[in-house]
């Protein structure tokens, strides 16, 4: 009997994949697109165990186990590395993370339509400027001799600052410079949240004569907490990964002390250097931190609050 | 809810400050783009010296004109444009079928399928096993590393997958299936007609990265004919300045000379090339903006 319900259901799946065949044709090129550009390249990852010979293959080189681990491990720049890296990124937690917030919230409360309108427009416009202008406009804005920045600085009676060219300004113009371009942008989400909040919470709270200020902090702040741990969860995850593009085009020799990360390293190592193999492993070695940042913060998430990513 | 009416002192104060503030959100985000725009049309002598502090001063079109003079400018637009067009239609014609399929709750193996995607959200090879890929597959300097390894986002999937979950009646299915229609053609006749805000969405997000990306262009592109516009406005506004940062006076004869000349060149065009590259932009981003919202805002409510 059991077994003829089980023969049932396995048939009624084979009838349900038969009939929508043409749904996995939709999904056919998809799936080839994520294992031929994703997994081969996870495959590929081996070489940072191996060391590899263009002219050998992946898995014609040989075997070395963790040398190039320990190699870069042990270099003197490793230290230096892993603080810029964790450096930035939590400075740009820090401060990016809570400023779409509060914007969010103020937005949400000007209920004006035309202003609140603009507010909106204007903010989410940066977000669409192109990291190269974005580094082309921090450079010419920051730059001692002709930036709009130091001008200011210099009406006001102090002495132009070397942004670019001192280690001690890199993180905070990397990090300012971000958080201008991206705080509007990244209250989407939270605004949607609060699109979402039951009207009627508000009315029974102004009835008790709650100012807006309590009914934002008791209210709004909190059905904006699983879009926050969310976030938050995938922000720490990407910890190690700070977005280098911007990084690499603001690096110079003279801010290299504060502006070398581990994914401009990979890149200068690996692509200019050659030494595929020796990246690799840094590459591999940032992406297993990654994911294990990812995974211990998703579960204190889950602990602590019930909302996680899985 | 009109509550002007017992709106307390405190909730005045609040809103007063609410307003300042928001005001002063907008004018931080809307000066250095005025400060551009006066900029690329003002005399550069007025701009280096600080005279120019929000209207044009000086009033030139010379930046503008050497930008259209400039063939690697012009080149490398075609190109820009090309590989926009190009990699969107890729994107939209790998990501939509996917999204749709994955969206059908009588999909057998979907979270399979879903898994086998995210996945890769949180964990990759790495830049140099990807680039050993490109490499081998004969990609590197072909128009095809421009738009194949993007070909799809995993969280433009899940954004279009939830929309069609969401909007997508299951009543609609039901009856194209009793009257025999296939999938085909139920998701070109009905459901792609009925999804324009999402087409308009994923269009957008994914025609921005691709006029506004440089990084692969950067590793895998070595011939200039192919170079898209943004690693030309590298060269213009990144490279050119930071050579005159660095180097100072240790650069000697001709070799300065043709470099101050470039650079001079560099700072009459750098706040126009800003605009030229941003124009098209800025031009689509009012028509598409209630659509964007509308997507980002479904894609992540019920995500």
């Amino acid at each position: 009997m059991l077994l003829d319900a089980k023969k049932n259901v396995r048939k009624k799946k084979v009838k349900k994949i038969l009939r929508n065949w043409e749904l996995y044709l939709f999904l056919l090129p998809t799936l080839a697109y994520f294992i031929i550009f994703h997994y081969i390249p996870m495959y590929g990852v081996q070489i940072a165990f191996k060391d590899f010979v263009p002219s050998n293959g992946i898995w014609g080189s040989e075997w070395v186990g963790f040398k190039h681990f320990t190699h870069f491990f042990e270099s003197y720049y490793f230290w230096d590395l892993i603080k810029n890296t964790l450096g930035i990124s939590t400075y740009e937690l820090l401060v990016g993370f809570p400023l779409p917030i509060i914007l969010a919230l103020a937005i949400n409360e000007a209920k004006d339509g035309l202003f609140k309108r603009s507010v909106q427009t204007i903010t989410y416009a940066p977000h669409f400027i192109s990291v190269v202008v974005m580094a082309g406009m921090i450079i010419a804005f920051l730059s001692p001799a002709t930036g709009v920045i130091n001008h200011l600085i210099v009406a006001l009676g102090f002495e132009p600052i070397p942004f670019m060219s001192d280690p001690a300004w890199f993180k905070s113009v990397y990090v300012f410079s971000g958080v201008w371009q991206g705080t509007g942008w990244g209250t989407i989400i939270y605004l949607a949240a609060l699109a979402g909040v039951d009207q009627q919470q508000h009315e029974a709270a102004i009835v008790d004569g709650a100012s807006r200020l309590q009914r934002i902090w008791h209210i709004n702040i909190p059905s904006l907490v699983p879009t926050m741990i969310i976030l938050l969860i995938l922000n720490v995850g990407s910890i190690l990964s700070v977005s280098f593009e911007k990084i690499l085009l603001l690096q110079n020799p003279l801010n290299m002390d504060s502006s070398n990360v581990i994914a401009t390293f990979v890149y200068k190592a690996g692509l200019l250097d050659a030494q595929y193999s020796f990246a690799a492993a840094v590459g591999l070695f940032n992406s297993v931190i990654s994911a294990i940042l990812l995974v211990v913060v998703n579960q204190i998430a889950k602990k602590k609050s019930e909302t996680s990513l899985w | 809810m009109n509550s002007a009416i017992n709106e307390t002192k405190t909730d005045k104060i609040f809103k007063v400050f609410n307003y300042t503030f928001l005001l002063l959100a907008m004018v931080i985000v809307l000066y250095p783009l005025i400060y551009i725009i006066s900029a690329s049309v003002s005399d550069p002598s007025a701009v280096n010296s600080g005279e120019m502090w929000l209207f044009p001063k000086g009033f030139t079109l010379e930046g503008y004109e050497l930008i259209f003079q400039n063939d690697l400018i012009w080149k490398g637009y075609l190109n820009t444009i090309f590989y926009t067009v190009l990699g969107t239609s890729i994107n939209l014609l790998f990501t939509l079928p996917a999204a749709y399929a994955l969206s059908r709750k009588d999909l057998v193996g979907r979270n399979i399928f879903m898994g086998i995607f995210v996945f890769t959200m949180f964990f990759g090879g790495g830049l140099v096993p990807s680039y050993l890929l490109i490499k081998s597959l004969g990609l590197i300097d072909t128009i095809w590393a421009m738009v194949l390894p993007n070909a799809v986002a995993v969280w433009n999937l899940i954004v279009a997958r939830v929309f069609f979950q969401v909007t997508i009646p299951k009543e609609l299915e039901e009856a194209a299936e009793i009257d025999g229609c296939t999938n085909m053609k139920l998701f070109v006749k009905v459901i792609l007609p009925l999804s324009t805000p999402i087409i308009a969405v994923m269009a957008l997000f994914y025609g921005v990265g691709h006029w506004n990306g440089y990084f692969n262009a950067m590793i895998y592109l070595s011939s200039k004919e192919l170079y898209p516009l943004q690693l030309v406005l590298r060269e213009i506004l990144v490279l050119q300045s930071m050579t005159s940062d660095m180097a100072g006076g240790a650069i000697s004869g001709s070799v300065a000379e043709a470099q101050n000349s470039k650079e001079e060149l560099a700072q009459i065009i750098k706040y126009g090339v800003m605009i030229v590259s941003t124009l098209p932009i800025i031009i689509v981003y009012p028509f598409l903006q209630r659509y964007f919202v509308k997507g980002v805002m479904i894609g992540s409510v019920k995500g």
